[in-house]
This record gives structure tokens, C-alpha cells and sequence, in this order.
């Protein structure tokens, strides 16, 4: 498997890592070949699961030695119990899940937080593109055309935040990410992030 | 084999093993039986380590038996599982020790309806007590004991074997420290129940079946079991693997007979498959066997709800299953994922794209058997397993 066996992490699966505790449970949903999984297992000592949709990212985590099954974010989580996890992470996921508001209410419940990361829609660059060309933005972060494109409930950092407020969800940390997946010199996802950030990083947990 | 010969009670090979179980402390049966002495027959292969813990349980499906990786003592050709089996194989004789055993009921040289019940000295036949999925492995358990084996590494089976594995690990949780059940199913269903029925009906349908006592007439229901076998066999395969196989090719000739020879290829093939079935597998042990299947229900059998069947497990569990199967489709696999992840169980699922059908746990599938490595070698890893070449984990 390409992306374990160099040791090198996706910088923005890098920040992910770093955000989780050591020994702690993780669910990692669309987890693709289980690059993060088999980082934090060697590195962290996590116990993880992985969820994933194509059968040929499960059969090279499982093949891998990864606790990984086929399926997807939208129809599996509910079978989870409550509480069965120290974290839940949704990678460049939660704008191609059928239910966004249904995923991210499971993962609060499945988990003790919720690590979220998702391409920004409000960035200015996106923006200009529709204002100048009057067609769908295609960019490096967002780069299909909108007939073929999974990600079909795109959201700005905005409207999530919007969500979280709406879902009792407390945001304990937001990091704003540039195109590379590096963090960038804004403090959090509040005010311009929505306008500069090329995706948004969340750190979320139940209210109380 | 012919009607004179006796049905053979062990296995020809001399690696085959035999031992004899339950004679102080008799098996209780579902049914409410108790059933002891039980005689097992058995295979090993690889070496048990000094604290015996790298031992796994292969379970084998419904005409299976114990041969995994030797030649049949009967028909002669290789074991079932034998392209799996060896020095740096998926079950790596190097570093797992394995065992397979005949299951209660079968007719390769456990104990079941063909051999002489010890009260009356005569072969069972229908007196033979009805037995379960949950009876094989009991007996199965009681091996593992005789062994000296507290804690097996691994229980894997396809089909009937799988649902053993996820019998096992019902039971016996702590004793499984991984479990692998392939295209199996947590109950079986009313279309596989139906396809048994009409291979058990096609068996009593034959006059020589003799109501069941057909050993102590010297008879052989030959023809019924052939077409029970021929029946399920179909079950086995796929639509596109038949068609691929044989689309509507005729059988040495260049054009139909209008009669009811084997005109096309598919039907010679199956007359095969039926013809050379009943010379290594009892009528009555397949009576027997398919309806313990028929009963296997691990939901019902745990207040009705199948995650209660694992509750608490620490099992590492990989369900496999294959897009082709239509006999235990994923979806069955996708029910024992849902109840092992209801109780946050430590589970992997792959469902292998293949077009062979039920069959291909049985076949040169690639990615399930790099499926299988992996798993074992996550699990070995975990379990603190030596590799070969003396390094421990990966």
C-alpha cells in the first residue's frame, strides 16, 4: 500500500494525527487504503476502525492488517453505539454524504469528538469563478465538473458553523487549511477564513 | 463405489488422526441427547508453539471433511484448501498450527449416522439424534481440549464453516482470539432451506434409501443423493460462471438428440458432479448435516437480536464475502457486521469481487486470499505471534 509503506503522511491527515490522543479509540469514516489508521496504530498506539466505500481501498487496508469495513457514512454509523469511540474522523467526506446534518449527529454520538475537514465553497477564488464565468468552479481542492462530481452537498465554513450551532455541537478548535492542506497564518475559521481558507479543519464535541 | 464395498469409517491416509471423546462426560445434544463416546477424525498440519497459542480451527462446509491439504483417501484429488496451506501459504505452516476436523454427523470418520450405534450394534441410520450447528461445535471444543489448547488463534470456515466460526465465537469467546467466517451467514435462509429440502426429498424419493436402513439392506441411495448433489451444486455457482463455463454447448455431438440424454455440456457436467459425489458421502449423513444447517439461527438463538450473540466479544472478526454468491449473498455478511459493530466489536469486512459464486472460497481468488494474510498477520501481530523468520509482528 503506497501511502503507508513511505511513512509519510498527507500533510492535512499529518494535522489530524497530531489532534489525536495516544491509546485513545478511533472510527475513521472514508478511510480509504487506511493511511491514517496504520499511522496512528504505529505511532500513537490507537486503537482504530475504518470505514470505507470502495473495495479496493478495504482490501488493501484489511490486507494491510487494518480493522476495515466496506461501507458508507450515510447507511452505517447508525448501527455504532453511543459513545464507542474517543474520536470520529471524516476526512474530505461530509460534502459527499447524502445526510450531512444525519452524519455529523451520528459521529457526536458515536464519538467522544468529531475531527471534520471539508473543501470551502465560500473561498474568494470560488466565488470569483461563479461571479466572472457564471459556471460551476472547478479549482484544485474542487476539481470536477459538476455532472461527475461525489461531492454533491457542498457548504461554506459559514453554513457549517451554522450547522454545529444548530446541532448543539461545541467547536473546540478550527484550523483554516490553504490549498495544500497547510495550515495558514489566520487564527481560527471564524470571520475571513470563510473568504481565504481553501478547507476548513473542526474539532467538535456535544455541548455539556 | 460399487454396492459391495464398505463405505470406508476412516481415512485411508496415515496422517489422518482419530480420537475417541466423551466417554465419561457424554455430549449434550440440542435436541436434548446425550451422545458420548464420539469419535473424531482429525488433521494437523504445522507445529503447536510452547505456549500454544498459534493454533487455528479450520471448520469445514457441508460435503467437506478434514482432508484440507492432503489427498482425499477416496477420490484422490488434493485437499479443498490445499493452494492455502503450506511453508509461506495464507495459513503458513511455518507459523500457525492447524486443525481440521470432521464434523459431528459427517461420514469421513467422526461419529454419525452411517457408524454402529454402540447400544444396538447396528449403523444408526435415522436413529442417529438430530443434531446442530452448535453440536459440531461442541464436539469441535472438546477436540481443542484434547489438545491442550486454552485459547485458538484463529477460527476460520467458508459456508457451513463459517457459520461454526461465528457458533464458536458465540460460545466460546475468550477462546477465539480471531475468527474468519467466509460467505456464511448468521441463519440460514427460506430459499437455502427450500434447496435443501428438495436434495432431501430427491434422497428419500430413492427406493434404496430403504427408509433410512438402506446399510443394513445393502442397498445405496446412489441416485438420490447424486440429485441432491446436482441440485446443489447449481446453488454453488453463478448464472455468468455456467454461462461462461458452458453457455449452451453441446455434449459431443453437433446437434440435439429430441431425447433426454445430456445433450448440453451443463447437464453432463452435473450428471458428473452427482455421479462421483455418492462415492464419498453418506445419504443419511447429508440428511443430517443440511438440516443442522436448516436450524441455524444465532439471532433466535439470543433473545432474537444477533448483536447479543457478541456482546462484549474481544473477537477480531474479518467477514469475507464474494458479489457473486447469490446462496449467501453480502447481504447475510453485511447482518453479522451490523450486529458486531453494534457492540463496537474490533471487525473488518471485505466483500471479494468475483463471478464463481459460493464457490469461490474454494477457488484461486487473489484478493481474498491477500484478504486473509493481511488479516492473519494484523492479528498475529497483535497476538504476539513470532514471525517465520523470527521477527514478532509486521
Amino acid at each position: 500500500m503506497m501511502t503507508v509503506s513511505n511513512g509519510n503522511l498527507r500533510v492535512d491527515l499529518r494535522l489530524i494525527a497530531d489532534m489525536v490522543e495516544p491509546g485513545s479509540r478511533v472510527l475513521d469514516v472514508g478511510c480509504g487504503e487506511g493511511a491514517l489508521l496504520d499511522w496512528l496504530g504505529r505511532t500513537k498506539g490507537v486503537d482504530g476502525r475504518g470505514i470505507e466505500l470502495s473495495m479496493a481501498g478495504v482490501s488493501a487496508a484489511v490486507s494491510h492488517g487494518l480493522s476495515v469495513i466496506q461501507g458508507d457514512a450515510d447507511t452505517d454509523l447508525k448501527d455504532y453505539p453511543s459513545g464507542a469511540f474517543d474520536y470520529v474522523i471524516l476526512s474530505q467526506t461530509l460534502q459527499a454524504t447524502y445526510e450531512p446534518r444525519t452524519v455529523l449527529s451520528h459521529m457526536l454520538r458515536i464519538g467522544r469528538r468529531a475531527i471534520v475537514s471539508f473543501p470551502n465553497f465560500g473561498h474568494w477564488r470560488v466565488r470569483l469563478h461563479l461571479l466572472a464565468r457564471g459556471r460551476m468552479p472547478v479549482t484544485d481542492t474542487l476539481a470536477y465538473e459538476w455532472y461527475d462530481t461525489p461531492n454533491i452537498h457542498f457548504c461554506t465554513i459559514r453554513d457549517f458553523l451554522d450547522l454545529c450551532r444548530d446541532l448543539g455541537i461545541t467547536v473546540e478548535r478550527s484550523i483554516p487549511l490553504d490549498r495544500g492542506g497547510k495550515t495558514m497564518a489566520i487564527p481560527s475559521c471564524e470571520g475571513i477564513a470563510n473568504l481565504f481558507a481553501d478547507q476548513g479543519l473542526f474539532v467538535l464535541s456535544r455541548k455539556g | 463405489m460399487s454396492q459391495s464395498e464398505p463405505v470406508p469409517t476412516a481415512p485411508a491416509n496415515p496422517a489422518g488422526l482419530k480420537v475417541e471423546l466423551g466417554r465419561d462426560r457424554p455430549i449434550l445434544l440440542d435436541c436434548g441427547v446425550e451422545l458420548g463416546p464420539v469419535q473424531v477424525a482429525y488433521q494437523t498440519y504445522g507445529r503447536l508453539n510452547a505456549d500454544r497459542s498459534n493454533a487455528i480451527l479450520i471448520c469445514h462446509a457441508l460435503t467437506g471433511d478434514h482432508y484440507v491439504a492432503d489427498p482425499h483417501p477416496i477420490t484422490a484429488k488434493p485437499g479443498w484448501w490445499s493452494e492455502l496451506v503450506g511453508p509461506g501459504r495464507v495459513f503458513d505452516t511455518d507459523r500457525y498450527f492447524l486443525i481440521c476436523s470432521n464434523v459431528l454427523g459427517g461420514c469421513m470418520g467422526t461419529t454419525g449416522p452411517m457408524d454402529d450405534n454402540p447400544v444396538t450394534g447396528q449403523p444408526w441410520g435415522l436413529n442417529f439424534p438430530v443434531i446442530t450447528i452448535g453440536d459440531m461445535v461442541k464436539v469441535q471444543a472438546r477436540l481443542v481440549d484434547f489438545l491442550g489448547i486454552d485459547q485458538l488463534f484463529c477460527v476460520v470456515g467458508g459456508s457451513m464453516g463459517g457459520m461454526q466460526v461465528l457458533k464458536w465465537a458465540q460460545f466460546y469467546p475468550e477462546r477465539v482470539f480471531s475468527a474468519i467466517p467466509i460467505a456464511a451467514a448468521a441463519r440460514h435462509s427460506a430459499q437455502n432451506i427450500a434447496f435443501h429440502e428438495v436434495g432431501r426429498q430427491a434422497i428419500m424419493a430413492d427406493p434404496d434409501w430403504c427408509d433410512g436402513d438402506y446399510l443394513r439392506q445393502g442397498m445405496r441411495p446412489h441416485r438420490g443423493l447424486a440429485v441432491a448433489r446436482m441440485a446443489a451444486h447449481i446453488t454453488y455457482l453463478s448464472e455468468p460462471a455456467l454461462h461462461q463455463k458452458f453457455g449452451r454447448n453441446l455434449q459431443n455431438r453437433d446437434t440435439v438428440t429430441y431425447g433426454f440424454d445430456a445433450d448440453f455440456q451443463v447437464e453432463s457436467y452435473l450428471r458428473h458432479q452427482g455421479s462421483t459425489f455418492v462415492d464419498r458421502f453418506d445419504a443419511n449423513s447429508y440428511l443430517y448435516i443440511t438440516r443442522a444447517m436448516d436450524y441455524f439461527d444465532l439471532a433466535a438463538e439470543n433473545g432474537g437480536v444477533l448483536a447479543n450473540a457478541f456482546r462484549g466479544t474481544r473477537t477480531r472478526f474479518c467477514v469475507v464475502s464474494f458479489t457473486s454468491d447469490w446462496l449467501f449473498p453480502t447481504s447475510e455478511s453485511r447482518a453479522v457486521v451490523h450486529a458486531l459493530n453494534a457492540v463496537a466489536a474490533n471487525v473488518s469486512f471485505v466483500e471479494i469481487k468475483s463471478d464463481k459464486g459460493h464457490d469461490a472460497f474454494l477457488l484461486d481468488e487473489p484478493e481474498f486470499h491477500a484478504t486473509l494474510t493481511g488479516f492473519l498477520e494484523g492479528a498475529a501481530a497483535h497476538r504476539g505471534l513470532p514471525r517465520p523468520d523470527g521477527g514478532r509482528g509486521r
